[in-house]
Formats: C-alpha cells, structure tokens, sequence
C-alpha cells in the first residue's frame, strides 16, 4: 500500500529513504550505540539511520514531540561522531577549515555552529566546534558523513600538525525542553549545580556527574529548545539514561528530532545541502564569515558566486490546507519551479510545513504539486518555532 | 499485537475488508498497518459514488513519516467514506478496525474475496515481514 515503498517493511521507514542517496552509506553491518538495548526494552521501533540502528520512536511521535516543546525529552544521539582536534596550531587550522571564524570563540567552553566546505564552495558536512583550550578543540560532526569528514580533516591537518582523533568512547544523550536543564541539574553532585545552572547558550563544561560520572555538558540543541547535549563514556551512558528517565524526562524517537529541528528552522546535511549546494542556497549565509584576510577552504567559490548572484534560494513554506509536504515534491513559482527539502507535519502548528529551493526572486503565488493537485502555500521566514511557541504570521 | 476481528479478510498490502449483513463492503487499514505507519495526520478519502478496482489506489494515508496508496482490495462503487477521518486521521491509530475504517463499497465481483486472507493467514503474513 505504500507509494514510498518503505513504511511497512521491517526495516524500512523514512530515515532511510532520506539518506539514501547519501554517498557513504555502503556499510553492511548496521552499527549500535550503548543504548540500543534500552531502547528495544522501551518497544521503540527501530530503523537504520546512516548506517546505525537507531529509534525512530518509542509510541506516539506526536506525543515525544510535544514532552519536548511543552516539559522535557531526550534522544540518544550517540552515532554522532565526536572528534578532538589538538596540537598549537589547532586555531589557525579551524581557521583554514570551516567558513564560519573560530575567532569568534574566545573563551573557553564557547561553542560555534559552521560549515566545512570542499574547494568548490559545496557543503561537506555542518558542525559544532568547541574550544576547550588553546592547543585542544572538539568537534561534533554527523553520523552519515563520519567517514568522509574524518578523512577531509585528516588531510587538511597534516601541513598544520594537528593530531585528529575520533572519539568511539563516548555516546551522548540530548536533552531537550524548557524543563529539560532542570531535571538535568538536579542529578548533579550539589557542588556542581551552580557551575552547570550558569552555564551559558551555545557554551559547554566539564564537570562530575551523577555518581561520579564525568560528563562534557554543552548547552546546545537540534530542537529550537532550551537544554542539553551531553557527552559521556560509553560505559555510563545507560546509567545516566536511567537516571534521566526516573526523573520524568521522556524517551523522544529520531522521529521526533526531525519535526522539531525543522519548526525550529534547522537543516537536516544530505536533504536541505550537500556537496552540490553552497551555503549561499541553503540559507546558511548567517553562518559565513568573510572577514579580512582568513582563506578558508572554498572561500574563493564562495565569492565568486556571490558576485555571480546567487540563482536558488531556500525558502520556508507552511500549508494551511490539509495534506503534508513531502521531499521531493515539485514547487511552482512566478520563476521557475523548485523543491521541497525538508518537509513534513509539523506537530506544534498542527499543519506541514517545509523548506524549499526554489529560483531567487519575488516567487508570486507559490503552489505545491501533491500528487497532481497544485496546492497553494504561503512563503515565510523561519525558524516556524521557538521556545514553545509559533512565530507571529506562521 | 491487538487480536483480529474474525469476521475481517486482508489483503497483502495491509488493508481490511468486512462483509456487512446488507452485502456491502467495509475498508480499513489493519492495526500492524497503523503501528508501522505511526501517527497518522491526513487521510485524502475517494468520491462517493466513483468505481474502483481491485488492487488500484483509493485512497491515501499520511502519517508523520510516509504518504501510503490505499489500495481497494474489491472491485465496486464508493457508496460512503468516514468523513470523520477529516479531522481526526488519529482515530485509525486508535481503532483501527472500528472508527478507524475509510470507505465503504457496494461490490461488483463477489468472486475476488476468495483472493483475500483470513486473519489467521494476515498474522503469518505480518510475523513473516517482522524478520
């Protein structure tokens, strides 16, 4: 019955036909985080994400998307590939590295969201940059892209001697809500809960957690909530789940992850931008620095097309009528026709919505084509979300 | 899984079919169909009074994750269809052989129930597709 041919296989749902076209994802064995076990305990129905065998929900993903906008929920997020970087001239090497400066970190624990760009000005991956100290920063890239990014980095630090170091010993749960830092904080030792009550957004600490446990705590998200992204050795990361759990803070799917980073207005690498697609086109240019002097891989791409002028943009959509925007879905425009990106139902606003590329422009009545009926939809700046709440005119 | 109705018969690609007691015809997905399908937020319903053929798109379910082709398992005409389902494509997830059904036909071969599974034939279907 399914025209996506893969809602009722085993293993089949929608993560996979997102990444499918996803260049590395030739692995045969399916790989599994520490909490894999759990999840199955919780009747989570498992799919294989980017090569790993993940939840996509534990019940009602509706419900695990509301337990984060409206208390707290948490993801296991530990397919995530964390990598240090150390040696001197680590800042000077994130310098050439990513489009976004790394200047900007100036204090240690401070965090910066960035593109890393091949030659061409095309996205090899986004990412989370950390700066712990001088000689030692941390990067959190994506699971589907770990091989590539690993061997991108490797070869770009050679001529700055900045040893690369993947760390498989850690897993990492997110978690997620206005309550979420919270119940959070109170598992802490009582001498430590200041620390992690001060820390600031888009910062990170490390500190002792529950029982002892070290934990690299960050005040980051994929949700357009407040809370956690929590690093820590695989051998407690179901301790640390548990606790969470007792302490009301609810099994959320990477089902849930999905609708809420794109209410939030967040891209998905491999559906909103890849290699083929510049920051320019996909709505990253708050993430570009092109300040004086710092040559940064595909910067000169990066220039010329945008003095070329920028042909694409990406645009966010929301639909009052019934039905969902889909990827793939043709877009009509007064310029031409695009397409959905990431699309889909939005829980919060109880109707789709999507992000789209589509021809730049004044793009007129914009229509989705939805299995032969143009349906009309309204174009909107996002995030369509934040902290809980719709954006004025979503 | 929820136990089946014994009086229902499913095709391979997940629907449900009762007889009624006036010879007509009631279409459903099954509970295996809602589960894998998770939350279901829109249903596009046919027109009542259209001709459909056995094995041809219906209708169409979206969940959060997956658009699904409802395809009639007999041949007839759409002579009603849940209109409740409009505003409310969850009660599928909730009953999914009860409030949760979608159209409902006069059939023109009676014949082709003969192609469909009994419940018992569907479970061997669904625990085979598990693994």
């Amino acid at each position: 019955m399914l025209r996506s041919r893969l809602a009722l296989r085993p293993k089949g749902p929608i993560m996979v036909d997102r990444f499918a076209r996803h260049p590395l994802q030739g692995k045969t064995m399916t790989d599994k985080t520490e909490l894999n076990a759990s999840h199955r305990e919780l009747g989570a129905r498992m799919v294989d994400f980017g090569g790993w065998d993940m939840p996509i929900a534990y019940g009602s993903q509706i419900e695990e998307h509301h337990a984060v906008r409206k208390d707290a929920g948490m993801f296991d997020v530990s397919h995530m590939t964390v990598v240090d970087l150390t040696g001197e001239k680590t800042r000077d090497f994130l310098r050439k590295l990513v489009a976004n400066n790394v200047d900007k970190l100036a204090k240690p624990g401070k965090a910066l969201y960035t593109c890393m760009l091949n030659e061409e000005g095309g996205v090899i991956d986004d990412l989370i940059v950390y700066f712990l100290r001088e000689d030692f920063f941390r990067l959190v890239v994506n699971a589907a892209t770990r091989a590539k990014d690993l061997a991108w980095i490797e070869k770009q630090a050679a001529a700055f001697g900045v040893s690369v170091r993947e760390r498989p010993e850690f897993g990492m749960i997110a978690v997620q809500g206005p309550n979420a830092r919270a119940k959070l904080i109170g598992l802490l030792p009582s001498d430590v809960q200041e620390k992690a009550t001060k820390l600031g957004k888009f910062a990170a600490i490390e500190i002792e957690g529950p029982n002892g446990m070290p934990l690299f705590l960050a005040r980051t998200g994929y949700t357009g909530e407040d809370g956690f992204e929590v690093v820590v050795p695989n051998s407690r990361v179901v301790e640390l789940w548990n606790l969470l759990k007792d302490a009301g803070v609810a099994p959320a799917g990477l089902g849930a992850r999905d609708t809420l980073r794109l209410e939030a207005g967040m891209n998905l690498y491999g559906q909103d931008m890849d290699e083929t697609v510049s920051p320019w086109e996909a709505a990253l240019a708050w993430t570009i620095s092109l300040d004086d002097g710092r040559d940064f891989i595909g910067r000169t791409a990066l220039e010329k097309h945008k003095a070329d002028g920028v042909k694409r943009v990406m645009v966010g959509l929301v639909m009052d009528d019934k039905g969902v925007l889909r990827h793939g879905q043709k877009v009509l425009t007064a310029n031409g026709d695009g397409e959905i990106l990431s699309g889909g139902f939005a829980p919060t606003l109880g109707k789709s919505i999507a992000f789209a590329r589509i021809p730049a422009g004044e793009p007129g009545d914009v229509r989705v084509d939805i299995r032969g009926r143009e349906v009309p939809v309204r174009v909107v700046t996002f995030p369509f979300v934040r902290d809980g709440q719709p954006k004025a005119g979503i | 899984m929820s136990d089946i109705p014994g009086d229902l018969k499913f095709a391979k690609s997940h629907e449900w079919v009762r007889v009624e007691q006036d010879g007509t015809v009631t279409v459903g997905i099954s509970d295996h169909a809602q589960a894998q399908l998770g939350d279901l937020v829109y249903v596009e319903l046919p027109e009542v009074g259209s001709s459909v053929q056995a094995g041809n798109g219906t209708a169409v379910v979206e969940s959060v994750k997956a658009a699904s082709d409802i395809y009639s398992p007999l041949s007839g005409e759409v002579i009603a269809v849940n209109e409740e389902l409009a505003d409310a494509p969850e009660t599928i997830n909730s009953d999914a052989y009860g409030d949760g059904w979608i159209f409902k036909l006069k059939i023109s071969d009676k014949s082709e129930l003969d192609n469909l599974l009994t419940p018992d034939e569907y479970s061997e279907l669904v625990e085979n597709e598990d693994h």
